[in-house]
């Protein structure tokens, strides 16, 4: 956890925002203030908004049940061919909203999304969006690999085929290899395409759901903490991965792991109690904090 | 830290007791269950499995003209109706001269089945030529005198008591002294309908009866019950009391005792749609109402056991609700509902009330063609022998239960085979 950290508290802390850190150090965190706090915002603190993003999203709130609010308010840009992270706590409330972005809530019963989400200036909750060519254009990679218990070939071949991309045998295996060597995993099985995807290790399971992820070539990947169940080194492999699929498409990762988030991100977004708190250059969050929260969550003093 | 030790040592003697009580206990009630099942099974083979062969007696017949009253040039209808009982008789009367009493000539008469006159007919009409011939054919023995051989007759008791006299039993032993009586593996049970002669009488009608019956449920049940699973398991509204209401009643008709069914089958197929009574076809329908809900049940917790993983995966790659169900959700269930099916199978295949009220319990002789043909099913079949009072019928009643358990065994194997075949792992 630490190296990020520890930086930070060798850091000279900018004078603005000497009075409150001080303060926090001393004063136990009331949930109640925090709340209060954030509902008084008007807008995450930092860089939250650009120029002709991918995504626009405003006021952003996301209900489960009708009784409970996973998300508040949230406002916030995403970049073409960025990649942003989204931290925070757990239960925060940043896999909801990534989730919101493919409109893979609608399958879960009583989720309601409001607000402004627009992918290239259309409504992805629009009357006229389709969810499954939303879905087509926004793929998705989750936390546990999960490969169809089907070959490896059927595995990439599966999004292609369902909608129709290719006309014949021999594109659709160079859609299948091409996806598998983006996803660094063609070498590694290029002799055993017909054995099942659910024989590999987790890693490899994990870059099969991105090569099946990408064959549909998508606009942009949302990725669940995709290395949460995956060792150090099959971790570094598809952080070097994430970092070369930059230069195709729009990322956006939810990860836990905050050393994870500063080294493949351009953009981190700061997540707390379904509040959007801090977004801005990675470098900044972390070696520059502008709230406080941001703070006590990356020097490790909760969360 | 001493004090602790203690006090978990003194509680350790406790729980180790308690954890050999529960296994004593359980071990017992497997020991006793498979007691029962140990003696359930003895009694049925012992009493059935004699059932499987058949006492046949050497008859030297003598197919003279006379005797026949027809001669070889006859047409076939002459030749059908000619009097082979005759014959028959005539064959015993030379095999044990000196029967002049008429309560012993009518004895006689009945060492051999009646079936012995229509295989001398058959064997005349493929064969007109052996007309005027003697011939050694072997003929069942009437089924007093099996049960005889196959030592269920005490000759010991009070002469009384015997269906067996004493007179019958000097014929027999002579029968049997000149190896003129033979045991053989029996055909007829195999190859023919019921019949009120125990020894002629088959499971074959039985048989074709439930085979008839069990399609029609099949093809009615697994559709129905799957597509139901499916809709109220995938697209049906979560949280919905319409929904909710459903399925309680689904898990409650689970539980309705069968005849319920079978009344329901009466007033609604044959009184109301007029569905032929008694037939395939009726049955089937009134076991489709029985097995549905354990289809249904069985295949919706198969669904839900397929991981959510899955389907999220599915969804996230852009497939539509029905391509999710189909590509990914059925086939990883599949194993789940098949077994299901096949549970739901093998209860119907047993099941006797319902099929009683809708007029299966009739006798039926002819073998049934088609689903329209008035037809018994097994367990029915095994009530109504359990209920004929002829000493034979007790082992033809067990060895229909045989063929019940063979085909029930032979379907839980299938099950296990099926999901053995369909099992993926994620």
């Amino acid at each position: 956890m630490n190296t990020v950290a520890l930086t930070n508290d060798t850091m000279p802390l900018p004078t603005a925002k000497d009075v409150s850190a001080a303060s926090s150090k001393d004063q136990p965190l009331d949930i109640q203030t925090i709340v209060e706090e954030l509902k008084q915002a008007s807008q995450p603190v930092g860089v939250p908004f650009l120029d002709d993003p991918k995504f626009y999203t405003r006021d952003v709130d996301v209900f489960y049940n009708q009784a409970k609010q996973a998300i508040f308010g949230v406002d916030l840009d995403i970049g073409k061919n960025e990649v942003i992270a989204m931290i925070g706590p757990s239960g925060c409330g940043k896999s909801t909203f990534l989730r919101c972005l493919n409109r893979m809530n609608d399958t879960i019963d009583g989720c309601k999304v409001t607000g402004q989400l627009l992918l290239d200036g259309e409504d992805i909750y629009g009357k006229d969006q389709d969810p499954v060519l939303l879905r087509a254009r926004v793929g998705m990679v989750f936390q546990k690999p999960n490969p169809f218990p089907k070959s490896i070939y059927d595995n990439v071949a599966y999004g292609p085929r369902i909608h129709g991309l290719t006309t014949n045998r021999s594109e659709l295996d160079d859609i299948v290899e091409d996806s598998l060597k983006k996803a660094g995993l063609f070498n590694e099985v290029k002799d055993r395409l017909q054995s099942p995807g659910t024989g590999l290790s987790g890693g490899q399971q994990q870059r099969l759901c991105i090569a099946r992820a990408i064959a549909v070539s998508p606009e942009v990947i949302l990725m669940d903490e995709p290395t949460s169940a995956l060792d150090p080194i099959a971790t570094a492999t598809i952080e070097e991965l994430i970092d070369e699929l930059r230069q195709s498409f729009t990322i956006c990762i939810v990860t836990h792991s905050m050393q994870q988030a500063a080294r493949i991100s351009q953009r981190t977004a700061y997540f707390h109690l379904g509040y959007l708190v801090e977004v801005n250059k990675t470098n900044t969050v972390f070696t520059n904090p502008q709230h406080r929260l941001t703070e006590n969550y990356i020097t490790g003093r909760f969360g | 830290m001493s004090n602790k030790t203690e006090l978990v040592r003194a509680s350790l003697a406790k729980r180790y007791a308690r954890e050999k009580r529960f296994r004593f206990w359980g071990l017992a009630s497997i020991v006793l269950s498979l007691a029962f099942l140990a003696i359930l099974l003895t009694t049925i083979f012992m009493q059935g499995l004699p059932a499987f062969t058949q006492t046949y007696m050497k008859l030297e017949v003598d197919l003279s003209a006379e005797a026949l009253g027809v001669d070889a040039n006859a047409p076939q209808d002459k030749l059908r109706a000619a009097s082979y009982e005759t014959v028959v008789m005539n064959a015993l009367t030379t095999r044990f001269p000196g029967v002049t009493e008429r309560k012993q000539k009518i004895a006689l008469k009945k060492l051999v089945s009646s079936s012995a006159a229509y295989d001398l007919q058959a064997m005349v009409m493929a064969d007109p030529k052996l007309i005027g011939t003697k011939q050694t054919v072997w003929v069942m023995a009437d089924d007093d005198i099996d049960t005889y051989f196959k030592g269920n007759i005490d000759r010991n008791q009070p002469e009384a008591d015997r269906r067996i006299k004493d007179f019958q039993l000097t014929w027999l032993d002579d029968l049997e002294a000149k190896g003129e009586v033979e045991r053989r593996f029996n055909v007829t049970f195999f190859t023919s309908g019921d019949s009120r002669e125990p020894e002629q009488a088959g499971i074959l009608s039985a048989l074709m009866g439930s085979f008839y019956t069990m399609l029609v449920t099949l093809l009615l049940s697994f559709p129905i019950g799957v597509a139901a699973a499916i809709y109220l398991e995938e697209f049906a509204p979560k949280n919905n009391p319409f929904v909710d209401f459903i399925e309680v009643n689904i898990n409650n008709l689970a539980a309705v005792p069968s005849i319920v069914f079978g009344l329901l089958g009466l007033a609604v197929f044959i009184q109301f749609f007029g569905v032929p009574r008694s037939t395939a076809l009726v049955g089937g329908l009134v076991l489709t109402l029985m097995t549905l809900p354990t289809i249904i049940i069985a295949s919706r917790a198969a669904l839900k056991a397929v991981p959510p993983s899955i389907r999220q995966a599915a969804y996230g790659m852009g497939a539509s609700r029905v391509q999710t169900v189909f590509h990914h959700t059925l086939p990883l269930a599949m194993p789940g509902i098949l077994t299901g099916t096949i549970i739901g199978m093998a209860q119907a295949l047993g099941e006797t009330a319902p099929l009683l009220m809708i007029g299966m319990v009739a006798f039926i002789v002819d073998i049934p063609q088609g689903i329209t043909d008035p037809a018994a099913i097994l367990p029915v079949q095994i009530y109504l022998w359990s209920d004929s009072p002829e000493r034979a019928f007790t082992e033809k009643t067990s060895a229909a239960i045989i063929v019940l358990l063979f085909f029930l065994v032979i379907m839980n194997l299938l099950a296990v085979l099926l999901r053995k075949r369909f099992e993926r792992r994620w």
